[in-house]
């Protein structure tokens, strides 16, 4: 059950980092590019496992 | 237009330094290995995933050193880095690994029983992320790591931890907390496992006796102290009584019948084994502390501890001297060296003895002469923690 948990959360953590990723790319907001950088950070060291 | 692609580039090269410097620095507690000598004592080495082939590959697997004498009698068990945050454990485990000299019956170290939790580091602790000592041919460099298992190995925690086999309810992140899973279960989480690994240790091994050392807070009641469950209640109050005559102050606390999970409980029923845990005072683990350093954790100088102490509010003394690494792996092995002795003589037939430097010798020479220098080490002598 952890292992399925752990996959779904995984799967979650790309999901939202692609979507912040396209945020980043289409916004034309400095500080909402911005803002999306800084909770990108996160989601990318948890994909790479490194967090 | 112009002026936000630029502000876009910025940003994204400093999210790309904060990723990378970040990362790398994460990627360096997790892979980074300490270098151990084996000493002329170690006459063989395992694995823990030998009593547990489900342990095999995972961060839970560890080193096993067995020191045996030849000679007939016992076998101890000495636990170091249960809770990696609490160093003066794995210092003591790998000066025993690296000085020992088992005299009769074996010795089992395990300078790493959490080497899971040993590559992560506090989350919110600001924790330095190694410690060095310093010796005569470099420094000997430690991992500094969390409590609890790395939750990249095991996740997520539980609203509730059920402990296995009482069901008593604990905190949840304890389901990571390897003095919280004994005995352990073979096909549970991690930290199960690897509490059923080493029960089969114990098992398999005929193991008299466990010494499972641990740092505490200064302003906790449980410090400064050896907890024993009734079967060692004697062989421990006789230790502490001889170590408080001749060399420092160390007192006995009761096992909680029912509180579960821990290894002085449930070694002591669901084994033939006596467990011992060892508290050594530890400055850098309070709470009311100046920055949690490299240093803080080296002298144990605290001037917000020092003011504690002054009015009365710690469990043990506490001056300008602090409380040492020296002091506090001392602590550990001489007390182990004194279970040892204290044992022996309650089981004349399961004698288990052992030379090793400890407190005194820390104390006057500090912890440098002690360690071996992997360069000049024999071939296939140095092992990689």
């Amino acid at each position: 059950m952890a292992s399925v948990i752990t996959l779904l959360y995984y799967a979650l953590c790309v999901y939202i980092a692609a979507f912040l990723a396209l945020g980043f790319a289409r916004t034309r907001d400095w500080q909402k590019a911005a803002l999306q950088l800084v909770v990108l950070l996160p989601f990318v060291l948890r994909v790479l496992r490194l967090k | 237009m112009t002026r936000l692609i630029f502000a876009k580039i910025l940003a994204a090269c400093l999210f790309l330094a904060c990723l990378v410097g970040g990362g790398l620095e994460m990627r360096g507690l997790r892979t980074y290995k300490e270098s151990l000598v084996k000493g002329p004592g170690v006459t063989g080495t395992g694995r823990l995933s030998d009593y547990l082939p489900a342990l095999k590959g995972s961060w839970g697997d560890t080193n096993l050193y067995f020191l045996d004498s030849g000679k007939p009698g016992g076998t101890a068990l000495i636990l170091g880095g249960t809770h990696p945050n609490e160093p003066s454990s794995i210092v003591a485990a790998f000066v025993l690994v690296e000085q020992a000299l088992p005299e009769a019956g074996k010795l089992i170290v395990i300078p790493h029983y959490n080497r899971s939790g040993s590559t992560a580091t506090q989350p919110m602790g600001a924790y330095p992320q190694f410690i060095s000592i310093k010796t005569g041919w470099g420094e000997q460099k430690f991992r500094m790591g969390d409590r609890l298992a790395n939750p990249l190995d095991q996740w997520p925690d539980p609203e509730v931890y059920v402990h296995y086999p009482s069901r008593q309810m604990l905190s949840n992140v304890d389901m990571r907390n390897v003095n919280r899973t004994w005995p352990g279960r073979a096909d549970g989480a991690l930290a199960e496992r690897i509490g059923a690994a080493a029960m089969e240790l114990i098992r398999r091994e005929k193991v008299d006796f466990v010494v499972d050392t641990h740092g505490a807070e200064l302003l906790y009641p449980v410090t400064n102290c050896i907890v024993a469950p009734d079967q060692g209640a004697s062989i421990a109050q006789l230790a502490a009584l001889d170590l408080t005559a001749t060399e420092f102050e160390v007192h006995v606390e009761p096992s909680p019948a029912k509180f579960r999970g821990v290894s002085h409980r449930e070694i002591a029923d669901h084994s033939e084994a006596v467990p011992f845990l060892l508290e050594s005072p530890d400055p850098f683990l309070d709470q009311p502390t100046g920055p949690k350093t490299e240093a803080l954790e080296l002298d144990g100088k605290d001037e917000f501890l020092l003011a504690a102490a002054r009015r009365g509010l710690l469990f043990t003394d506490y001056d300008e001297k602090g409380k040492s690494m020296e002091e506090r792996a001392g602590r550990h092995i001489s007390v182990s060296r004194q279970l040892a002795a204290q044992w022996s003589l309650f089981n004349p037939e399961r004698i288990v003895a052992f030379s090793c430097p400890g407190y005194a010798e820390f104390v006057a020479n500090g912890l440098g002469p002690y360690f071996r220098d992997p360069a000049a080490a024999p071939e296939g002598s140095v092992v990689l923690e």
